[in-house]
């Protein structure tokens, strides 16, 4: 099993290796990381806090996922939470005995709570559509996809909102113990879902509604349950990442937060080996996955390619991760490696 | 005695029920879409002055006539039983292609014409190639063919080109009129032309074809298309092969609408051409809908524009919220449909 689990997170290793690899070869301070302002700083650090929205979304995309489902509106579920959140927060300058000072319209924690408890309500809504209703879940999850960004634009009157209050911009760009704040967040998910997956039996249950619903079900699963469960999940991963983005650029556009990240996400599973097919996953993989795209931004940006080329590169990257899970590719390339287990999920 | 009669006549309901409202069923979510299409009509042309004009109607056409013929192609691919995701970007693929080769080239808007329909069905062909041959989701490969072309139209440009070539300018603003009764008169353009001539040879091909038929025998259970000895390989890349061919041909009526190339033009474009095969009645399972709802599940979206945009005092982000509202109701309609078919045998 151990030896499994190696496997299965050998080819994302790999290539985080290959494309870090790469960059300091192009690039010599690269690896370099300094004490500066209080805090570690360098190309390294950078990466890790860019990553850590895709990381959050990723870890809740890799759950819904496992169920055989997907989750194609989490962009639209970050803006909400990025809106919802500035709008509330907003902020404007007082003079209080001669200070000046940033004032929140509603108090900030309550306006972080809202946010990610609009998100985790998108997110259920999503799994009940699923659950209850029987929805295809990406046709359930385009409908809040398309409808989703309407109603970030309506909480942001289709302005760019920007937020003037000090404290929360802590969140995205504030650093702890010289790391920066929002990869505390994103270990404290982690770990808390982590050990909910290994110590209980909730990670064998979401694997076996992926495998099989109706035997799940069957057998005494309540496949209803912890399919709206990972939904509500997914969708507030997603707020809290729509916080951490709207922390750091310190503003809320309703039109174009987490735009596309649905689609790194889904790419961030993939990579890390978690199959479109549901059932068996890695979280550490997918947090890989989230890293290597994150990783291949950056290259493509310090290698003084166009950014806009980062698109094909990212197709072609796909199309390679696919026809490497893709068992009737493998066979016809007759590589004859033995991968023992991969890819046989498909019905 | 009572008690004897009353099961019967239970028993004898369901029974007599089915045959009369089967007929009905088939063409319910499409005669749900077209009500509703003439419900909204009629309250536009009550609450909007000049909204009752035939060219408010036409203009519907003219205005989403690249929307009608790559939806007309997602038709085909869902009712197979796939999806495409690939649509909106092969567009601004094609418009940026065209663009680039008569601005920057000198080519004939003749020859590069034809080179963009074969790249665009070449492209749709390969992703064909990928999900058949190889078995990947439909989903992936062409949410990779998305990031591709979209790439690509970097690649070539990352401004937009305007067009200024005669051929280009004369196609985009010839008119042909189609009504004349005293002073009102509407007309419509070229791109509209070739929309309803699509959306005629797809209804065609659907129902009259055996590849068309094979399209609704994929989708409506591929192992059973195998076992009848159907060609579904072939079938499979097909419909990705004709959606290729109509975002293509779409993409050339966007340049014809636009005429500019650019990278960022039909962003989105695949969700709104989904939307429309959903809300024309085809289901997303695969083997039940009609090529010709597509053109009410579009002219749906155009008409809520057309409303907020009447109405003026409605920011445009309502759209989005409607027709993702729309879209909500009509997949509802879709579980019930299915979950009342389901009950009866």
């Amino acid at each position: 099993m151990r030896d499994l689990m190696k496997h299965r997170l050998a080819w994302p290793v790999i290539t985080l290796f290959v494309l870090l690899a790469i960059n300091a070869a192009f690039n010599p301070g690269f690896l370099h990381i300094e004490w500066r302002d209080g805090h570690l700083y360098g190309s390294l650090i950078d990466i890790l806090n860019r990553a850590a929205p895709l990381m959050l979304v990723s870890l809740g995309m890799t759950l819904v996922i496992a169920t055989r489902g997907i989750d194609i509106s989490v962009g639209a579920v970050v803006a909400i939470a990025a809106a919802l959140a500035a709008w509330m927060i907003g902020g404007a300058l007082v003079v209080v005995d001669g200070v000046a000072t940033h004032v929140t319209r509603f108090p900030m924690p309550l306006a972080l709570f809202a946010a990610v408890a609009v998100a985790a309500l998108c997110g259920l809504w999503n799994g009940m559509l699923v659950a209850r209703v029987g929805m295809q879940p990406i046709i359930a999850t385009l409908i809040l996809m398309v409808a989703g960004r309407g109603i970030a634009q309506l909480i942001t009157n289709g302005q760019i909102i920007t937020i003037y209050y000090g404290p929360y911009f802590f969140l995205g760009s504030g650093y702890l113990f010289g790391l920066p704040f929002s990869l505390f967040i994103v270990a404290a998910v982690f770990i808390a879902l982590y050990l909910a997956i290994t110590r209980s039996a909730l990670g064998l249950f979401i694997q076996s509604v992926g495998i099989n619903p109706e035997a799940s079900r069957v057998a005494g699963v309540k496949a209803r349950a912890i399919i709206v469960g990972v939904y509500a999940f997914c969708g507030a991963c997603a707020g809290v990442a729509g916080l951490l983005i709207s922390s750091n650029v310190k503003s809320a556009d309703g039109n174009n937060a987490g735009q596309l990240i649905e689609l790194d996400a889904i790419l961030a599973v993939t990579l890390g080996g978690t199959l479109l097919t549901g059932g068996k996953f890695s979280l550490v993989g997918s947090m890989l996955g989230a890293l290597i795209i994150q990783t291949l931004t950056y290259a493509i940006y310090s290698l003084g390619v166009p950014p806009e080329i980062n698109l094909v590169v990212k197709a072609v990257v796909v199309f390679a991760v696919m026809l490497m899970q893709s068992a009737e590719f493998r066979d016809s390339i007759r590589s004859l490696v033995q991968k023992p287990a991969r890819g046989e999920v498909r019905a | 005695m009572n008690a004897v009669v009353s099961p019967t006549v239970q028993a004898s309901k369901p029974a007599a029920v089915p045959s009369a409202m089967r007929i009905q069923q088939k063409y319910l979510p499409l005669t749900a879409t077209i009500s509703l299409f003439v419900v909204m009509a009629t309250l536009g042309s009550v609450f909007y002055t000049g909204f009752f004009a035939p060219q408010v109607f036409l203009n519907l056409f003219i205005d989403n006539a690249f929307l009608i013929i790559c939806a007309v192609g997602m038709t085909f691919v869902i009712l197979a039983g796939g999806i495409d995701l690939s649509v909106g970007s092969v567009i601004a693929l094609t418009t940026m292609v065209s663009a680039s080769l008569v601005q920057r080239h000198g080519w004939s808007p003749f020859a590069v014409l034809p080179l963009v329909l074969a790249m665009g069905t070449a492209f749709g062909a390969l992703q064909g190639f990928l999900i058949e041959r190889f078995r990947l989701q439909p989903f992936i490969v062409t949410l990779a063919g998305m990031f591709m072309a979209r790439g690509l139209c970097y690649l070539i440009s990352i401004d937009s080109i305007d067009i200024t070539n005669p051929v280009y300018s004369a196609i985009s603003q010839t008119r042909i009129p189609v009504w004349a009764f005293g002073e009102e008169t509407a007309s419509i353009s070229i791109g509209a032309l070739i929309a309803i001539a699509v959306l005629l040879a797809a209804i065609f091909i659907a129902h009259c074809t055996p590849f068309g038929r094979a399209v609704y025998a994929v989708g409506g259970s591929e192992h059973s298309a195998v076992l009848m000895g159907l060609p579904v390989r072939g079938t499979l890349i097909g419909v990705y092969t004709l959606s290729g061919f109509c975002s293509a041909l779409a993409g050339v009526v966007f340049t014809f609408y636009m005429l500019s190339g650019y990278g960022l033009h039909a962003v989105g474009l695949e969700l709104d051409a989904i939307a429309a095969v959903v809300i024309g009645g085809t289901l997303l399972t695969g083997g039940v809908g009609y090529v010709f709802g597509t053109l009410f599940g579009v002219l749906m979206l155009g008409i809520i524009q057309t409303l907020i945009s009447f109405d003026g005092t409605l920011s445009s982000w309502w759209t989005r919220i409607v027709v993702g509202a729309l879209l909500f109701v009509f997949c509802l309609l879709q579980r019930v449909f299915a979950a009342r078919t389901a009950k009866p045998s």
